[in-house]
């Protein structure tokens, strides 16, 4: 199944992504350039997918685990509803759920 | 597009990302995905690291068998490729069948190598699969003392997390600090004097003359006579890429398979992605890179390219992008940095060891290193991303940076 994401880019953009049940967000927002760099390839390691989820959809994801926690932490740009891309699967349930990008600087 | 069968040849994480973006990319002819390895693909940075550290920790697993039926990929595991016909499109397996395909990325990876001296002793260890890891992690519950030959990134990890054990420790290395082959040694200074405080006995700038034992590792001694008593040797000296298997495929071979710049060899619909490919990067000319980073985006590019028509290939010319992680460390690099390239500390300081050191090349910053500095190193990607001088290099970075020697 294939899914819808509402994507506010990094200049404020606002893109509509096609995402399949299963995959990773990170590759598809790096794939359509709206800020995302993802340079570890999704490893938790660099923090250049960092993503603000929108309010009605933050609390339905799964908690961060240990890896993403302490890479969030180091974010300058971090928030209550920060979450790195590259940790968060597409399900079903997540259809149309809403995001923003978030400054990497 | 390529016909009806893409068989990519190499199920590790290069091999995994071109499967998966082949069908991204919209192909809905058949995607088969040879493996040596038995099982399921897994993620190796771990190996050295928290898989090493823990008894009972797992592997991760790169798909679940679930992920891999929805994409409609399938997966072969545990059959190993040892011969390619590029005329009748055939792959030889070790098991006497033979698999055809329309298209075909090579993403054999590359081996952990392992000097031929070394051969017939027990106690020697190389670190580079599952099993290699499995058993290390046994081997590491006797409480030997270890010796790791070898100071590049799998060498002072897997140091780092063997006396995170608790176990006794020597780092051998011929240069004169850890990570000096690819970093320098101001550098790896660095890292030698945190490997040093946490109780490593780092025995660097003098080479092994020899490994002495009964059957069994039982001391290195070092061309200066220096004797290091050792029950575990660790070998982390380099890998070469595993090609053993297109020797007669009329394909370039050259420490590597030759590729041009969207990664297709000189054989049309054939690719080749990861630690395998020898490509030529359209700002730094032919490389060959081992890292994680860019066998995820290689193997996604490969696939692309294989599917698109000649004037939809996108040239594959990545930043790149490494991290290594010892004791509570993280060290990450942008770009390409090299021993010869210039030094400027534009963050924090090698005394604290939290900082930003870029490489300067030919007056041009072509990359950057940094230890737990990790919003710092950041901004430096769009400095190395326009190969930035070094007035635009300090404008951008602020005030009295320090230079550092080599």
């Amino acid at each position: 199944m294939t899914g819808r994401v509402l994507v506010t880019g990094a200049d404020g953009s606002r893109t509509e992504l096609a995402v399949r049940s299963g995959a990773r967000l990170m590759p598809s927002l790096k794939a359509a350039e709206l800020g995302v760099l993802g340079l570890c390839g999704g490893n938790a390691a660099c923090g250049t997918c960092h993503v603000y989820v929108d309010a009605p959809w933050h609390d339905r994801l799964p908690a961060p685990d240990a890896d993403e926690a302490d890479m969030l932490d180091d974010l300058d740009s971090r928030r209550i509803d920060s979450r790195l891309a590259c940790q968060l699967r597409f399900t079903e349930q997540l259809d149309g759920l809403g995001l923003t990008v978030a400054p990497h600087l | 597009m390529p016909g009806h069968r893409i068989v990519v040849v190499g199920a590790s994480l290069a091999g995994v990302h071109a499967a998966e973006e082949l069908r991204a990319a919209g192909y809905d002819g058949d995607v088969v995905l040879l493996g040596a390895e038995e099982g399921l693909p897994y993620d190796r940075p771990p190996l050295s690291k928290k898989f090493l550290a823990g008894p009972a920790a797992e592997e991760t697993l790169l798909r679940s068998p679930e992920q891999f039926a929805e994409l409609g990929i399938e997966l072969v595991a545990g059959h190993r490729a040892i011969g390619l016909d590029t005329v009748r499109q055939r792959i030889a397996l070790a098991e006497g069948e033979a698999v055809e395909y329309d298209g075909l990325v090579i993403a054999t990876g590359s081996r952990a190598r392992r000097p031929r001296f070394l051969d017939g002793l027990g106690g020697v260890h190389t670190l580079r699969t599952l099993q290699d890891a499995r058993s290390l992690r046994a081997a590491f519950t006797g409480s030997p003392r270890v010796a790791v030959l070898g100071g590049g990134f799998i060498g002072a990890e897997v140091a780092a997390t063997a006396r995170g054990l608790g176990l006794d420790v020597t780092l051998v290395e011929a240069l004169e600090t850890p990570l000096a082959a690819s970093l320098g040694p101001t550098i790896g200074g660095v890292l030698a004097a945190a490997h040093n405080d946490r109780g490593v006995q780092v025995a660097c700038g003098v080479p092994l003359d020899r490994v002495e034992g009964d059957g069994r590792v039982e001391r290195l001694v070092l061309a200066d006579g220096t004797r290091i008593d050792a029950d575990l040797l660790v070998v982390g000296v380099g890998a070469e890429p595993v090609t053993d298997w297109l020797r007669t495929s009329g394909l370039a071979l050259r420490d590597g398979v030759l590729c041009d710049s969207y990664c297709a060899t000189a054989v049309p619909r054939i690719m080749a992605a990861g630690d395998v490919a020898r490509w030529q990067h359209p700002r730094l000319g032919e490389v060959r890179a081992e890292h994680h980073a860019n066998a995820v985006e290689q193997g996604a590019a490969a696939a692309r390219n294989l599917l698109a028509s000649p004037a939809e290939r996108q040239p594959y010319a990545p930043v790149g992008y490494v991290w290594s992680d010892q004791y509570e460390h993280r060290l990450q690099i942008i770009g390409t940095c090299r021993p010869s390239d210039e030094l400027v500390i534009v963050h924090g300081s090698l005394e604290a060891r939290a900082f930003v050191a870029c490489y300067l090349r030919d007056g041009q910053i072509s990359g950057a290193v940094g230890l737990d500095a990790r919003r710092q190193l950041m901004r430096m990607r769009p400095l190395i991303d326009a190969g930035a001088d070094r007035e635009a290099l300090l404008a951008a970075v602020g005030p009295a940076p320090a230079a550092a020697n080599g």
